[in-house]
């Protein structure tokens, strides 16, 4: 069995994507023609054109009718469409904002409340039990919940992705915070650290590589809230496009959201990737 | 939770000296030093839960060490050695007896005591000189702090990796930050854990030498434990012989105290400790082949082809 590279484990040594280890754990070896930037992107950039040419070829033989499968260029005038409208740019910026907004939040409390549970035994007592029954919780469950109370305004939406974001983080620096090596603590304490001095100076930097797997985690998590908010109650966004488009059979526009979800996801990543590079060589 | 609540009761009891006025606390205490304190333990044990009931390590441990004055702690691996420094340092509460720093009995760490742990324990994110930086007192102002941190640094002959990472060092030169960590607070009680114990014979040697300078320029109680009896004889005004209760379960763990004779910088070919080191030696269970007054080599070179270490 092997694990997902791009799950990075939720151990104190460190995410488990060779790409984020500092250099000097790169396995040695000479550096290939794999190894450099431009021909990375360029081969990252041969399966998605494969399939666009062969999606291209396919829709113009009309081998699938074109109410089912449009090609790709109906899928860009869909696109072109709802941007002179002016609609588009509103969806997408919508979408990133709740986004944004609502893993801002989760990852600074699942820090915090990770915090209380990895460095006390009381709060892991108490909070732990009903952390992981929350947990379990399937998150589209608490939907008509959030809407009940928060109405379909933004504050449901963002709950919801913030509960989706803030388990990964809580999770991952738990964990890592309960494995400090307690000798670098007393130390810490010796030199008269106590409480958040302590915890800034040794505590956080010792969980870095976990607070940044957590992070990537929570990322992932919250367009994936975003879409199970917008896609069952919502008048904007990229989950809304999604399922007025169902109703409406409009196939191009719903290949077109699934299109941004994607390039949205990506960019994202690789943005908090390249954070993750820095802090890693930082703080390792 | 509990220990950051005890600290800040602590607070005001450990502000006796009076250096610690923030006005001159930035000149770091060089100038103007208090007296250094003495160290009192009154029976003190130290006890761990184990199966089968409590395993005592530390019995009826009576000591004062008078101010400035250098104790060696010796005895087998696993008497308690380093239990013995933990508690003194406040890492650690006696399960019996008090331990005084001064005229205040402890409570929790003591900004006037300093710590060079057996590992070196560096903080492996921060450069040789941060690290260092954190054995600061609090309230050192940038620039003094940097002025004291490239001050150590050159006193334990590290200021050219100063800006290298704990894991881009070697042992011994991770060791050596961190009793250049414990220094820059100029403690007036300095803890040593085995502080030589990862450095060549040489270096060794240096360190040695470095200590005592460092003892001589500002008189500050020592407590350093040691594997290593030559070592002890050549730094220490006395030295404790530790014994382990394991072996011996109703005694109590100071097994001798040892006056060493003479005024320090000992000669280290000094033929009059040989006697004393033969003695130490038996105590630890290690015997002389033959009569020890007659052959005792001399003790120039405390390698380890000489029987003047324990195996730890
Ligand atoms: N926190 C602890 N919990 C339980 N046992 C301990 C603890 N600290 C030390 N001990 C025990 O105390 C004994 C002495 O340890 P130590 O002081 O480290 O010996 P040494 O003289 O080699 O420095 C050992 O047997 C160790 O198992
Ligand atoms: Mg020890």
């Amino acid at each position: 069995m092997s694990i997902p590279t791009d799950i990075p484990l939720p151990t104190s040594t460190g995410p488990a994507e060779p790409e984020t280890a500092p250099s000097a754990a790169r396995p040695a070896g000479p550096r290939t023609l794999w190894d450099r930037i431009g021909v990375r992107l360029a081969a990252g950039a041969v399966l998605p054109l494969l399939i666009l040419i062969a999606w291209q070829i396919t829709t113009a033989a009309e081998l699938v009718p074109a109410y089912r499968l449009p090609g790709p260029l109906t899928v860009l005038q869909a696109g072109a469409e709802l941007l002179e409208r002016g609609e588009l740019g509103l969806h997408i910026a919508i979408s990133v904002q709740r986004v944004l907004i609502g893993f801002a939040v989760g990852s600074v409390v699942g820090l915090a409340v990770a915090a209380i549970v990895g460095l006390s035994r009381a709060g892991d007592a108490l909070l732990n039990p009903t952390l992981a029954a929350l947990r379990a919780v399937p998150s589209l469950a608490w939907v008509p919940l959030l809407i009940l109370w928060l109405q379909i305004g933004e504050e449901s939406k963002i709950t919801l992705i913030a509960i989706g974001a803030f388990f990964p983080v809580f999770t991952t620096v738990a964990a890592a915070l309960r494995h400090i090596d307690p000798h670098l603590v007393e130390a810490g304490r010796c030199f008269g650290l106590r409480g958040w001095s302590l915890f800034r100076t040794i505590q956080l930097p010792a969980v870095v590589p976990s607070v940044v797997s957590g992070l990537r985690l929570a990322l992932a998590q919250a367009w994936l809230f975003l879409v199970a908010a917008e896609l069952i109650a919502s008048s904007m966004g990229l989950g809304f496009i999604l399922n007025d488009s169902q109703q409406t059979g409009r196939v191009d526009r719903i290949l077109l959201a699934i299109v941004l979800l994607a390039l949205l996801g990506t960019v994202t990543n690789a943005l908090l990737g390249l954070a993750e590079k820095k802090l890693l060589r930082r703080w390792t | 939770m509990i220990e950051s609540m005890t600290s800040i009761i602590d607070a005001p009891s450990t502000s006796s000296g009076g250096h610690r006025d923030p006005g001159t606390s930035a000149a770091v205490a060089e100038h103007a030093r208090p007296r250094p304190h003495e160290v009192r333990l009154d029976t003190v044990g130290r006890s761990f839960p184990a199966p089968g009931g409590r395993q005592v390590v530390l019995r009826e441990v009576d000591l004062s060490v008078v101010p400035g004055e250098i104790v060696a702690v010796v005895g087998p691996s696993g008497c308690g050695k380093s239990t013995l420094l933990r508690l003194i340092a406040g890492l650690d509460r006696p399960s019996a007896g008090e331990i005084r720093i001064g005229d205040s009995p402890l409570r929790g760490t003591d900004p006037r005591t300093a710590v060079a742990f057996q590992e070196p324990r560096l903080l492996p994110w921060r450069t040789l000189e941060h690290n260092v930086a954190l054995g600061l007192p609090r309230g050192t102002g940038k620039r003094a702090g940097r002025e004291r941190v490239r001050e150590l640094l050159q006193l334990v002959g590290l200021e050219h990796a100063a800006t290298q990472r704990p894991r881009e060092v070697s042992g011994g030169m991770a060791q050596r930050a961190s009793l250049a960590r414990a220094l820059a607070r100029s403690p007036e009680v300095l803890l040593l854990d085995e502080p030589f114990g990862a450095l060549d014979a040489l270096t060794r040697l240096r360190m040695q030498d470095l200590l005592l300078e460092i003892h001589a320029a500002e008189p500050t109680t020592v407590l350093v434990v040691t594997h290593d009896v030559e070592e002890a004889l050549y730094l220490a005004d006395r030295v404790l012989l530790l014994r382990s209760l394991r072996e011996d379960p109703t005694s109590g763990s100071i097994a001798r105290t040892v006056e060493v004779p003479g005024v320090r910088p000992r000669d280290r070919a000094d033929r009059s400790l040989a006697d004393l080191r033969v003695e130490l030696l038996a105590g630890l269970g290690v015997h002389s082949p033959s009569t020890p007054t007659a052959s005792a080599p001399t003790p120039s070179a405390p390698s380890a082809s000489t029987p003047t270490e324990i195996p730890s």
